[in-house]
């Protein structure tokens, strides 16, 4: 069977399990579109939290980033799940006991203010609207790729699959898609790895194949640093960034991962505050099985990359490829314009240097050699093509196909499911129309997430010119507005009303304007008030590790501002008090 | 038999000594080292890389999985002990 036909029928069986599972998990009720009626067991709850934050992004561009990165990409594998650590301990389990449907709606109840609700609301929409649009393309590109569809056509029927089980199920049917998403995701993940691994150090687990000798013994790291210092580039395992900026930029995606409010709706599912601590474990444990996984694949496609391309001596003629002897995979991803070759010097044979590197491209020039010849290598290729690579059956590249989609979806719905939650919840129940029934909130639910999905969708084909720098925004919001207004609210009595407000808007106003300052107001070209180099930093601070100088920033306003001014009434304390002890939290469904 | 308020009381205090102590953990591996005292650590060879860089890719995430399993334990233990465990 040929490798299109065998993708379609994946890719196909997997879309109607989604399918299958959306009309057994029918929402009936606010308490299933919202918290999926209070009854996911902690494991499954675990196993849907790490498909819900795994996208597009750590399935197939994570990997890439650590490739071309190093060690300097650690700060993403710390960040990304140290955050979870934060989350077991000084959210879940409390915004559990306080049993309700939304994070805004924690924030607005704790501190009494309608005002602090609706900033909330604002940070939560923009940053998981900026989120899912990243989702969608993702769903778009990789249908594009691997169906040969136009992107417009994947698009649509990523948005219509989302469509189906998001609005139909609510919260019960985006947790078991979850739970099937991440099944499929993580296999077609750790497939490849396990294969590549074997064939470089003879290790079938990749966490360990990557700190192990390589046929001729010597270790994997030490072969690698020796072959991507031999064509100039920077040493993989060295530091290059300022050890501030490396620490401040993990806290930063540490904070902002425990703050970002569709990761922390998922422990409101659990029956029990004891189940939120221990669900917050299970989802890290199988997050942890890619993210232990992803250095192994970053390392290992780097090195094959590298000695594929350069099999010989470097600086001989016969060390350089011919480019008429490339492999199939080399000729496959050219097709899709991932991987350019331009012929500089005409001498057929392909030369991979890195020649920003002025000392080796003197040496480059004796050699003949006239630029760097791959003008592009494409960061997503080091998982897209493992399995070519590594010469594995078609299914495994089919399974890559689905995985890769399932990574898109599952984050798109689960993001959907927390803008229209605070838009019907929030918005409508909470500020605008009080008086609506539990039918008709029920009903206005769906249709914010029919709404949402159409916005996305909208975004995913006309992506505004800021597409790329949504993390740094999204996790610079959650850092420094969510996360400290949840765990004050949480940890220190004192703080009130005016306290949280004003402490959420300087936390919020410091980050963007230090965004903005170097990235352009509201992403507008041009608008930049400096250069985005380490020289014009803030003490080297990079704009993306801005988020815990914010989060900072709101602590101390908060509490200084509080101090000064009322203290919080008497039955908000009481209310503090009862959400710091388990005993009494509601199990079942519904307020 | 204390007060209930009393035992509130004495509940917050020992879990926030729990957490304060599983942060200090959490900190040491990532920031300490993961990063600030990789080059200390990095005396000593891990399969061609140094201990910093194994922390920094994969130690650091198995201590994180580690402590959260141990405070769940941890404070499911202290629930009971000051009686404020969730009903069954």
């Amino acid at each position: 069977m040929d490798l299109q036909t065998l993708t379609y029928i994946v890719v196909g069986a997997s879309f109607a399990l989604y399918i299958g599972i959306a009309i057994w998990a029918r929402a009936g009720s606010t308490g299933e579109f919202y918290a999926a009626g209070r009854g996911i067991h902690p494991v499954a709850n675990g196993m849907a939290t790490a498909a819900d934050w795994m996208s597009a992004a750590s399935f197939i561009s994570m990997a890439g980033l650590i490739a071309f990165r190093g060690y300097d990409a650690s700060i993403f594998l710390m960040g990304w799940t140290g955050g979870y650590v934060l989350l077991a301990m000084l959210l879940a389990p409390y915004l559990r006991k306080f049993g309700k449907f939304t994070v805004p709606e924690f924030i607005g109840d704790r501190y009494y203010s309608q005002t602090a609700r609706i900033v909330a609301v604002i940070c939560l929409i923009v940053a998981s609207i900026t989120y899912v649009i990243g989702q969608m393309k993702g769903v778009g590109v990789a249908f594009s790729r691997f169906l040969e569809v136009d992107f417009e056509t994947g698009l649509f029927a990523g948005m219509g699959i989302v469509f189906i089980y998001a609005v139909w199920g609510g919260m019960k049917g985006v947790t078991y898609t979850q739970i099937a998403q991440y099944c499929v995701l993580i296999l077609a993940y750790t497939i490849p790895a396990i294969f590549i691994s074997l064939q470089l150090t003879g290790n079938p687990f990749p966490q360990l194949g990557l700190f192990s000798g390589t046929e001729d013994g010597t270790p994997l790291l030490v072969k690698l640093d020796q072959t991507v210092t031999d064509l100039g580039f920077k040493q993989y395992t060295a530091q290059s960034g300022g050890t501030l900026n490396l620490v401040l930029y993990t806290l930063s995606l540490m904070i902002g991962t425990a703050g970002l409010p569709h990761v922390i709706i998922r422990f409101f599912t659990v029956p029990k505050v004891r189940d939120a601590r221990f669900s917050a474990g299970w989802a890290l444990v199988f997050i942890a099985i890619l993210y232990t996984t992803a250095p192994a694949v970053g390392a290992m496609a780097r090195l094959n990359i590298a000695d594929t391309i350069q099999p010989g001596e470097v600086g001989t003629v016969e060390g350089s490829l011919a480019y008429e002897e490339r492999p199939q995979w080399f000729k496959n991803w050219e097709k899709t314009g991932l991987l350019v070759f331009e012929d500089k010097n005409g001498d057929g044979r392909i030369q991979y240097y890195n020649d920003k590197n002025p000392e080796f491209a003197q040496k480059a020039e004796a050699w003949g050699w006239q630029g760097n010849e791959m003008v592009k290598v494409d960061r997503d290729i080091m998982v897209l093509a493992n399995p070519e690579i590594a010469n594995l059956p078609n299914w495994v590249i089919a399974l890559v196909a689905a995985g890769g989609l399932a990574a898109a979806l599952s984050t798109a719905a689960g993001l959907l499911l927390a803008i229209s939650s605070s838009i019907s919840h929030d918005l409508l129940k909470g500020v605008f129309m009080p008086k609506i029934t539990e039918r008709q909130e029920l009903m206005a639910a769906r249709i914010a997430m029919a709404g949402a999905i159409g916005l996305a969708g909208y975004f995913g084909l006309n992506p505004p010119g800021f597409a790329a720098q949504v993390v740094a925004l999204a996790f610079g919001l959650a850092a420094s507005s969510i996360f400290p207004a949840l765990m004050m609210g949480i940890f220190n009595k004192r703080v009130n009303n005016v306290g949280a407000v004003a402490g959420m808007l300087a936390g919020l106003g410091s980050t963007l304007v230090y965004i903005f300052w170097f990235k352009g107001w509201f992403f507008v070209k041009g608008t930049e008030m400096m250069a985005n180099t380490p020289d014009n930093w803030l003490f080297g601070i990079a704009p993306e590790a801005f988020g815990a100088v914010g989060a900072a920033i709101n602590f101390i306003v908060a509490i200084v501002v509080a101090k000064a001014t009322q203290e919080p009434p008497e039955h908000i304390q009481r209310l503090v008090e009862d959400i710091r002890i388990p005993k009494g939290a509601g199990a079942a469904t519904g307020h | 038999m204390a007060e209930p308020q009393d035992t509130g009381k004495a509940y917050w205090k020992a879990n926030i000594r729990l957490v304060a102590y599983c942060l200090v953990v959490w900190a040491v591996v990532s920031y300490g080292f993961g990063l600030v005292l990789r080059p200390v650590l990095d005396v000593i060879d891990v399969g061609g890389a140094g201990l910093g860089f194994w922390f920094a890719q994969q130690g650091s995430i198995y201590v994180f999985l580690i402590l959260i399993f141990f405070y769940a334990y941890r404070m499911n233990a202290l629930d009971r002990q000051f009686d404020v465990q969730e009903d069954e």
